[in-house]
């Protein structure tokens, strides 16, 4: 029996500075971060323990190579009331928002996100020189061949094969591009020359599998570091996504993936969809809008993009059949084949529902109107704020706020998860652990808290479940320990 | 089967491009006063603003 799909989206933003001259992304992502967070939490330092980013998923741990390892150690670096990370990751402020149950929640964790960097942007403003705005933009590229990430992470049991998950996993994520893409101006990285393309990150995929998540990037990234039990737990660590305005787009990145992932742990999909050249299909889907090219599998056979995602969603149909369904997952089916619907018979009929989709709206409609080419800066610049998080500036808030892009998550909920955890994952204990106690919790993780009661040693409470720490499970707990020394007690820690 | 439950008829693609253009037409229109509205929250010096906007590569 699959488990449930815990999961969760760390997003790297890019960043700038108005009006400055020695602009330093990982100070002023610093001073972003700090300027935002509460005191109270800033002081609970980020427990490293159980960190092992150079843990390959096929077995072997590699040793770090100078110039490739992670670098964020020492930064700024915090638990926020909701659970979730926050901070500097590769000169880019990083949020990683707190476990989610089920993919409507990733969505509003991950919106809230959104909302918590643009507030850190009026909070930098009172420290910055007037005039020096901090500039922050939820996309993957600048344009000049460099990119930043957004990557999912999905609980995995660890019988699974790794081999299976790579064998089903890699065509699903060279097609979903067709529903999950933000939509760029031009290509980057030695890409083949293309005027608009349907994804930000697609030029970036160098290889099919591999550890790096920095430079050659593969399809499959093997890390292997479950922040939960490692006997029973993987954590897959997608990294091929683009970062998403719309909140369709999430959903299904999100669910589709989720569903294709319960399937493989079922041992439920037979078919074999590997593609003959996967890294170069990856740049085929994205360098075509109008979705229609045939990719060439490995048996010979010719499908394109959304032909394989009809076959996907044939198979995921059947599992929640005949295997397991759930309210979610419903939902998740039925915009699926919508979305596939919309792509085979006009993508642009999707213009309300994908920012690929919409961003090349808007961008056709200036060439249109202004006589523009593709290499027009005023295009690019279009590109870029589609993406700003200040809602008054954002071009994909524009389109929300008159009427072209729908929704599916509502405000009150988002603003809602800018301070608090969700409820039903292992992020609630964390969440109210901090709220209630942040004065005598010394570091936290994913996967622990260390409290300081007064007394040595200092008392560390693992959280290698990802499932409990729900409010059903210690709200009663947390509630009838008036001090951590009770809390730890009760716990049996 | 399941698998003939997921698929709705699909309209041919000749249907689709025939019955595109009024809706885009119209379309265009209202988009044309989404751009008025666009021209004013873009930031200005488009080329200069563009050009500047460099990031160092992340994951």
């Amino acid at each position: 029996m699959a488990l449930p799909k815990i999961c969760g989206i760390e997003t790297e933003y890019g960043i700038a500075l108005r009006d400055a001259r020695d602009f330093n992304p990982i100070l002023t992502s610093s001073l972003l971060i700090n300027a935002y967070a509460q005191p109270a939490f800033k002081r609970v330092k980020w427990d490293y323990e159980e960190e092992s980013p150079l843990r390959d998923a096929r077995g072997f741990d590699r040793a770090p190579a100078e110039g490739s390892i992670e670098e964020d150690s020492g930064l700024v670096n915090v638990i926020l009331p909701n659970a979730a990370r926050y901070y500097v990751d590769h000169a880019h402020p990083e949020y990683s928002s707190p476990e989610c149950s089920n993919p409507f929640d990733a969505v509003v964790w991950d919106k809230a996100g959104e909302m918590i960097l643009e507030a850190s942007i009026e909070a930098a403003r009172t420290i910055l020189p007037e005039g020096q705005d901090v500039l922050i933009y939820k996309n993957n590229s600048d344009g000049k061949g460099n990119s930043y990430g957004c990557h999912e992470n999905y609980l995995v049991d660890r019988r699974t094969p790794f081999t299976s998950l790579v064998r089903h996993l890699t065509p699903f994520f060279v097609t979903r591009q067709i529903f999950t893409g933000a939509g760029k101006v031009g290509a980057e990285n030695g890409s083949e020359s293309v005027d608009y393309q349907v994804s930000q990150r697609a030029d970036f995929f160098e290889v099919e599998v591999g550890l790096e998540t920095t430079f050659k990037r593969p399809i499959i990234n093997t890390r292997d570091e479950p922040h939960a039990d490692p006997e029973r737990y993987r954590r897959l660590h997608v990294i091929v996504a683009d970062s998403n305005m719309s909140e369709i787009a999430t959903f299904l990145k999100l669910g589709t993936t989720a569903i294709l992932l319960k399937m493989i742990e079922d041992n439920f999909i037979f078919d074999d969809f590997s593609l003959q050249s996967p890294v170069q299909a990856m740049r085929a889907v994205s360098h075509d809008p109008a979705c229609r090219r045939p990719l060439v599998l490995a048996d010979g056979r010719k499908l394109s993009a959304v032909d394989l995602q009809w076959e996907y969603l044939r198979l995921a149909r059947k599992y929640s059949q005949e295997v397991a369904s759930d309210t979610p997952t419903e939902a998740v089916l039925e915009r699926w084949e919508q979305i596939l619907e919309g792509l085979e018979r006009d993508p642009m009929t999707l213009v309300n529902q994908l920012d690929w989709v919409a961003k090349l709206e808007v961008l056709n409609a200036y060439r249109d109107r202004d006589g523009l080419g593709w290499d027009s800066s005023k295009l690019r610049l279009v590109d870029l704020q589609y993406h700003d998080v200040r809602r008054a500036k954002s071009l994909y808030w524009r389109l929300v706020h008159s009427g072209r892009m729908d929704r599916i998550v509502p405000d009150h909920a988002i603003e809602h998860a800018v301070d608090h955890p969700p409820e039903d994952t292992r992020a609630y204990f964390r969440g109210e652990c901090l709220r209630r106690f942040s004065p005598r919790i010394v570091a936290a993780s994913w996967d622990a808290l260390i409290f300081d009661t007064g007394e040595n040693p200092l008392r560390k409470v693992p959280t290698l479940e990802p499932t409990r720490g729900t409010r059903h499970h210690v709200q009663a707990l947390l509630d009838s320990s008036p001090d951590v020394a009770a809390l730890v007690g009760n716990l049996g820690a | 089967m399941a698998g003939e439950q997921t698929r709705k008829p699909r309209p041919k693609r000749e249907d689709a491009e025939a019955s595109k253009e009024p809706t885009t037409e119209a379309r265009t229109k209202e988009v044309d006063g989404l751009l008025d509205e666009i021209d004013e929250v873009l930031e200005e010096n488009a080329e200069e603003f563009v050009r500047s906007y460099v990031q160092k590569g992340g994951q």
